[in-house]
């Protein structure tokens, strides 16, 4: 008997009656709030702002509750909610020189000015599941405070560039392309293949990045810096004709110092690549940084030697987990028209195929 | 700072009307007349995040935002049908944001949108189709470079689609694309017209306005009324349009696409219109198929 598709509608309602059911689980154990999961899950909702490229801590944590912990579900969330939003204007560059670290690591000196500062880091833990923090209403011990040191803390590019051992960065003045409101167009140029990194999928960023290091376009990348902290956000207000600070952010920034032998165009010197991601997210700033890196073999005069990581397009393709996974679920819904004339064709073919064999076989 | 935060109680008129705002709007609006003035040529657009994800067809629902009106009568389908779960969904999107008219009636609608599907019945002049598009681009699975594809369609360089082509027919005795067949528009464009069936390929050259969408890959093209919209083929082996070879067992429609629908698991079968309005206006007219009266109690 055949059941039409009718009843489409009722069926949609009901499901998303059943989604929010699921989403509150059992209702005897005490719902999240949004400030627990902003306190607590800290790490995912930077997570969410990075690659939603909104800045809302609190927003993050709604998204993350309303998509039931499904981390690229809340970017999406996050994604169609910001596209709404207008854009009132640019703010001034971030001052990350300036910014207050909490965690600032250089793999290539022993000890420079504005020195090592570990931070919150899961660095150094040993990854023994603590049993002690499955009994609710524990409290960390408070962890010691030192002064903070009150030297600037400058990047440690700064010091090979001053020696002329460091390939020097072009000045732009010129406001870089938003790939949110511009259809990505190729080559696409530095300022947006990172725009495209740093909101790219942490997954994927890393796996490209894993690549380079194993072979795939190696370009020998040592941690220069690694800095987590607050800056400034300034913007200039018309009115006024000078910038003023509107908030703070915090960001993750990556700085690699990447050994170059030289090429035909370029003398022998360090290079760079660069990641900067909101919120405290290392594996994602590092990760960039050495993709970043890898995107720069045309204008550094190095041979493309095909690997994905060094694929402009490819990278920039595929980066965008809300691209990727609305492409890959959508092969869910109905597809029965084509598949129907897939079948007719399969039949088709299978058809003459046989009746080619039945013909060799009377001959 | 205040932030507009559309709370639990904050209903959709918080959004502009049919959701996007009017620059958005006005930029798609520039694409498709750019569309229209290149027939087949994939223009770029700066397709916007929207609330259903891409590969849902966020591509036509940007262009149906973009050309709704408040007067129009809309209509959604999906696999030729009103009532598949994402052609709701649409639909109840669009008179949610848009407060529209809706319709299942083909010829009563202003705007068609569609995935996979052209209406059976003749659209006119006063009708729109949008489509949802998945990939554009006709070359992609020959070329999956998209510098090098634009390049190709620059040139008009179309060599590599027909030796494709020319290898479905030495390997199987026919070109072997059954859906999303390739077209040439107006001499000049090879254009991808969506995984429709090749069923539905002689009807792109019609009255209506059709608009195509593809929200994930920015692209949006367009075919304006009556334009010339040839199917690829080779003199020796012309374009055939397939369908399966019966009738519809609900309204015994001969020329209609049909659905084929596993009735059992002995290998019962039964063929339906896929296009589920020209089906009821067939029936509703007394055109009765042979197993109608087992279809009619669940239709």
């Amino acid at each position: 008997m055949y059941v039409a598709v009718k009843g489409g509608e009722r069926a949609i309602e009901n499901a998303h009656e059943w989604l929010a059911e699921e989403r509150r689980g059992d209702v005897s154990v005490a719902e999240l709030s949004i400030p627990q999961i902003r306190e607590q899950l800290a790490l995912a909702v930077n997570r969410v702002m990075a690659e939603g490229s909104l800045y809302d801590p609190d927003l993050a944590a709604l998204a993350i509750k309303q998509s039931r912990g499904d981390l690229i579900e809340a970017i999406f969330l996050i994604r169609a909610y910001r596209t709404t939003l207008p854009r009132l204007g640019l703010s001034e560059p971030v001052d990350t020189g300036a910014m207050a670290v909490d965690r600032r690591v250089s793999a290539t000196f022993k000890d420079l000015p504005g020195g090592q500062v570990l931070g919150p880091t899961f660095d150094y833990t040993h990854r023994l599941l603590d049993f002690a923090l499955a009994a609710e209403g524990f409290a960390p011990a408070e962890a010691p405070q030192g002064t903070p040191r009150e030297e600037p803390v400058p990047h440690v590019t700064e010091f090979l560039d001053r020696e002329g051992l460091i390939q020097p960065e072009e000045e732009r003045d010129a406001t870089p392309p938003d790939l949110t409101r511009e259809p990505l167009k190729l080559p696409a140029g530095r300022p947006l293949r990172l725009q495209a990194l740093t909101r790219g999928d942490e997954g994927f960023v890393l796996g490209m990045a894993y690549s380079t290091q194993r072979g795939y376009g190696r370009n020998h990348p040592f941690v220069g810096e690694l800095r987590i902290g607050k800056v400034a956000v300034e913007m200039e207000i018309p009115e006024l004709g000078f910038a003023v600070e509107i908030g703070e952010v915090t960001l993750t920034e990556c700085e690699t110092v990447n050994q170059f032998k030289g090429s035909k165009t370029e003398p022998p010197q360090f290079t760079r690549g660069y990641g900067l991601v909101f919120g405290q997210t290392e594996r994602k700033a590092i990760s960039m940084a050495l993709v970043d890196r890898a995107l720069r073999w045309a204008e550094l005069g190095e041979d493309n030697v095909g690997a994905p990581a060094q694929d402009e397009e490819f990278v920039l393709y595929h980066a965008d987990n809300i691209q990727a996974s609305g492409f890959l679920e959508h092969i869910k819904l109905p597809h029965y028209v084509d598949f129907q004339s897939e079948l007719e064709l399969i039949r088709k073919l299978r058809r003459e195929a046989e009746t080619a064999t039945r013909r060799e076989a009377a001959e | 700072m205040t932030r507009a935060q559309p709370g639990p109680e904050a209903s959709m008129s918080d959004y502009n009307f049919a959701y996007l705002d009017e620059q958005t709007k006005r930029m798609i609006r520039r694409a498709i007349l750019k569309g229209l003035a290149i027939p087949g040529y994939q223009v770029p657009f700066a397709s916007r995040e929207m609330p259903m994800p891409y590969g849902w067809g966020t591509g036509g629902v940007q262009v149906s935002a973009a050309a709704l009106t408040p007067d129009d009568t809309f209509k959604v389908i999906d696999q030729g049908a009103d009532d598949t779960t994402n052609a709701v969904s649409i639909r109840k999107f669009f008179e949610k944001t848009a407060g529209v008219a809706v319709t299942e009636r083909t010829s009563d609608a202003t705007i068609i949108q569609t995935r996979h599907r052209i209406p059976e019945e003749d659209l006119t002049e006063d009708q729109l189709l949008v489509y949802q598009v998945p990939i554009p681009e006709p070359l992609r699975f020959l070329e999956p470079s998209e510098v090098e594809t634009r390049k190709m369609h620059a040139l008009e360089e179309y060599g590599l689609m027909y030796v494709k082509l020319y290898e479905d027919i030495a390997r199987h005795g026919e070109i072997a694309t059954a859906y999303a067949y390739p077209v040439k528009v107006e001499d000049r464009y090879v254009m991808d017209p969506s995984p429709i069936p090749k069923f539905d390929n002689p009807k792109l050259e019609m009255a209506a306005i059709q608009l195509f969408g593809a929200g994930r890959e920015q692209r949006i093209y367009a075919l304006p009324p009556y334009t010339k919209v040839v199917s690829l083929d080779f003199e020796d082996y012309p374009f055939e349009r397939t369908r399966a070879q019966e009738d519809c067992g609900l309204c015994g429609s001969g020329e209609s696409y049909l659905d084929e629908v596993i009735m059992d698991d002995a290998g019962g079968r039964m063929f339906v219109c896929s296009d589920t309005d020209y089906c009821r206006a067939r029936r509703e007219a007394g055109h009765r198929g042979s197993m109608a009266d087992e279809g009619e109690a669940f239709a």
